[in-house]
């Protein structure tokens, strides 16, 4: 067989070439031919693109991200840690074998990504297809927030800026007024159209011009959320038909859970329509026209016409829900979003609570000023996703004697991945110690979750942690519950790890800063 | 200048642990005036050393950094009864101390390079381990390594 294979390590002179050398051996000790690409410090020479259309399989031993990984897409993949390569050269030829295997048995698995196999583009999936059904519909849906986040980030900040300076240039009623600015008005409603009266001098006007683009942004998220799950199940004959139908989802007042449908119908219609086997004439035309022509056509008829009036009633339902929710059931889901998010520090769970958090933020969209569930939901989330580093950098810092130095290390990188919002800064010590670190995070989360919801702040933000607490409505009581939250996790963890004696000197932790991602 | 010279092979290595005897092989280098902060390019080291230990199958252990206190890319080779470097399968016999510029030319990164990919050779490994003094170990790391 034929194999391709990408080694690299922190450091990039040593583990890199060692596992290209053992790989290259093994794979000649078993008669299989490797290329193999040292992503090291030396320059890396890239693999020729035939080399890759060639191979078998793929074998990724990196302990850093491999460079350029989207030339990969669709071939079956092996992927461990660098060392492993290094100790078991032979085992891991021996698994990529199997993998090669497996997709010749099964090519339908691995027929989406290598769809539109030279179209691959810059863009990425968060798709592994080796993986069961259930984590592949997870997968789909986190490629469309992925690629939805920078258009709330953009939106959600932009508005939240605009109500500011409103209130400074317009007094109370500012931040409600603003709303009303747009690029179409006339007659009556002429003079808030900023595209034709736009004063240099007015703060309002200025606070109006941020408003606008803000809400062009987040007049994107449902298109694109729905346009990037088609995306993710079909490649890229799967984006016109979902962002068409998760735009008509927008339109229709279909929300979010229109636009996943759509993403989903788009997606499955477009791959479905991309295997059928067609004779030569036409297949020059099927990506160009008939793909494009015939999924839109069928996401916007099965929307408009079959979908789309019982989502936007669950929709509506929903957000009224959310909307009703007052005093003790707001503390409750509080309580339960933070324990999601502390749970797993951002793994599934903790992805779900912060997708069901910005989602919200993109129902409330536009709408006018400051309040309303679904922003207290984003701040509670995001209180519950900045304590835990938080509190494991308190408690490393006031009881030294429980970590071992590796941790105390991490520790001080904590403060920071925490008040940034990267409830991955607390890996390394869920990784070292699981349990009493998971129930200490989720206590303290819990209780910022449920203060927040207490106090009533706002968060129009879906991300930014301390850096946007300028844009919370009622920051101090926020920053209060992010501490009282910080100091739960830390007594707890305290407590429970001077109880259980564990000062031992070897806990190894993971390695902190090279692995923590922000929660996105 | 050579990448390593018998001054920085150090045959029977004694040492508490891989920390002093990374220390020990350094000190050679800082006495080569290869390295201009002993206790930087060590803390560099060890930064590295602390993300994952650098032992590996075969008894091999290689500290190893990229560090702006090295002037020339350099290796030291040290030789010991064991000392546990976190590899799996137990402690490590022969001690390689990989020292790189931080900003080190292509040339001596690939020389480094092809270092690495021999390393895990057992014919290598097994020619250090009979050497029977510094000349030896020097004229075999030039011949596989630097003049190939």
């Amino acid at each position: 067989m034929k194999f391709v294979a990408v080694t690299s390590c922190p450091t990039g002179i040593a583990h890199t070439y060692m596992a290209a050398e053992s790989l290259e051996q093994s794979a000649k000790d078993a008669g299989h031919e490797i290329a193999v690409e040292t992503q090291g410090a030396a320059g890396s020479q890239p693999l020729p693109a035939e080399v890759i259309a060639a191979a078998d399989a793929v074998i990724f031993a990196a302990d850093v991200e491999v460079r350029e990984r989207q030339r990969f897409a669709g071939k079956p993949l092996v992927q461990v840690g660098v060392k492993k390569a290094i100790s078991d050269g032979p085992g891991l030829i021996a698994q990529a074998v199997a993998a090669a295997e497996e997709a010749a048995a099964h090519p339908e698995v691995l027929a989406a990504a290598a769809a539109a196999p030279a179209s691959g583009g810059g863009l990425a999936t968060k798709v592994d297809s080796e993986a069961g059904t259930g984590t592949r519909i997870r997968q789909w849906l986190m490629t469309g927030v992925s690629y939805m986040i920078p258009f709330v980030a953009a939106g959600g900040i932009l508005i939240a800026l605009s109500f500011m300076l409103a209130q400074i240039a317009g007094g109370k009623r500012g931040a409600i007024a603003v709303v009303n600015y747009n690029l179409t008005g006339t007659g009556a409603d002429a003079h808030w159209n900023l595209a034709t009266n736009f004063n240099l001098t007015s703060g309002m006007d200025w606070a109006g011009l941020l408003f606008v683009i803000g809400a062009a942004s987040f007049g994107f998220l449902v298109p694109i959320l729905s346009g990037f799950i088609a995306f993710a199940i079909a490649d890229r004959p799967g984006i016109a038909p979902g962002i068409v139908g998760g735009f008509i989802a927008a339109t229709m007042g279909a929300g979010f859970l229109g636009g996943i449908a759509t993403g989903f119908v788009g997606g499955f219609t477009a791959l479905w329509i991309s295997r059928r086997k067609v004779p030569k004439g036409v297949r020059g035309i099927m990506p160009v026209v008939v793909i494009p022509l015939v999924s839109t056509a069928i996401t916007g008829a099965a929307l408009i016409l079959v979908l789309g009036r019982p989502i936007k009633a669950i929709s509506d339902g929903l957000t009224s829900w959310l909307n009703g929710l007052t005093g003790t059931n707001l503390v409750i889901l509080g309580i339960i979003l933070g324990l999601m998010m502390g749970f797993d520090l951002g793994g599934p769970v903790n992805k779900v609570a912060y997708t069901f958090a910005t989602t919200g933020l993109a129902t409330a969209a536009a709408t006018a000023a400051a309040g309303g569930t679904p922003l207290k939901v984003m701040a509670a989330v995001m209180a519950a996703g900045m304590t835990p580093p938080l509190g494991m950098a308190l408690a490393t810092t006031i009881r030294p004697g429980l970590f071992s130095e590796p941790e105390r290390e991490n520790g001080r990188a904590a403060w920071l991945l925490g008040a940034s919002f990267i409830s991955e800064g607390a890996i390394p010590f869920a990784a070292a110690d699981p349990w009493r670190v998971i129930v200490s995070s989720m206590s303290g989360s819990a209780v910022a979750g449920a203060l927040v919801m207490l106090f009533g702040s706002t968060l129009r933000a879906p991300h930014g942690g301390i850096w946007v607490v300028p844009l919370i409505g009622a920051p101090l009581l926020f920053l209060l519950a992010i501490a009282v939250g910080t100091c739960v996790t830390t007594a707890v963890v305290v407590a429970l790890k001077s109880t259980a004696k564990t000062t031992d000197a070897d806990l190894v932790a993971e390695p902190a800063a090279t692995t923590a991602a922000p929660a996105v | 200048m050579a990448l390593i010279t018998d001054k920085l092979v150090v045959l029977d290595l004694e040492a508490p642990d891989r920390h002093a005897a990374t220390r020990i092989l350094a000190e050679a280098l800082d006495s080569e005036g290869r390295v201009t902060d002993l206790d930087g390019f060590l803390a560099d080291v060890r930064k590295r050393e602390e993300q994952m230990p650098t032992g590996l199958p075969g008894g091999i252990g290689i500290p190893h950094a990229r560090s702006a206190h090295v002037t020339e890319p350099s290796l030291v080779f040290g030789r010991t009864a064991g000392i546990d470097f976190g590899a799996e399968d137990g402690p490590a016999t022969l001690i390689f101390l990989i020292a790189a510029p931080e900003g080190g030319g292509e040339e001596h990164l690939a020389i480094l390079a092809k270092l690495a990919r021999r390393l895990v050779r057992p014919d290598f490994r097994q020619s250090l381990h009979d050497a029977p003094d510094s000349a030896a170990v020097v004229d075999i790391v030039t011949r596989e390594v630097v003049n190939q």
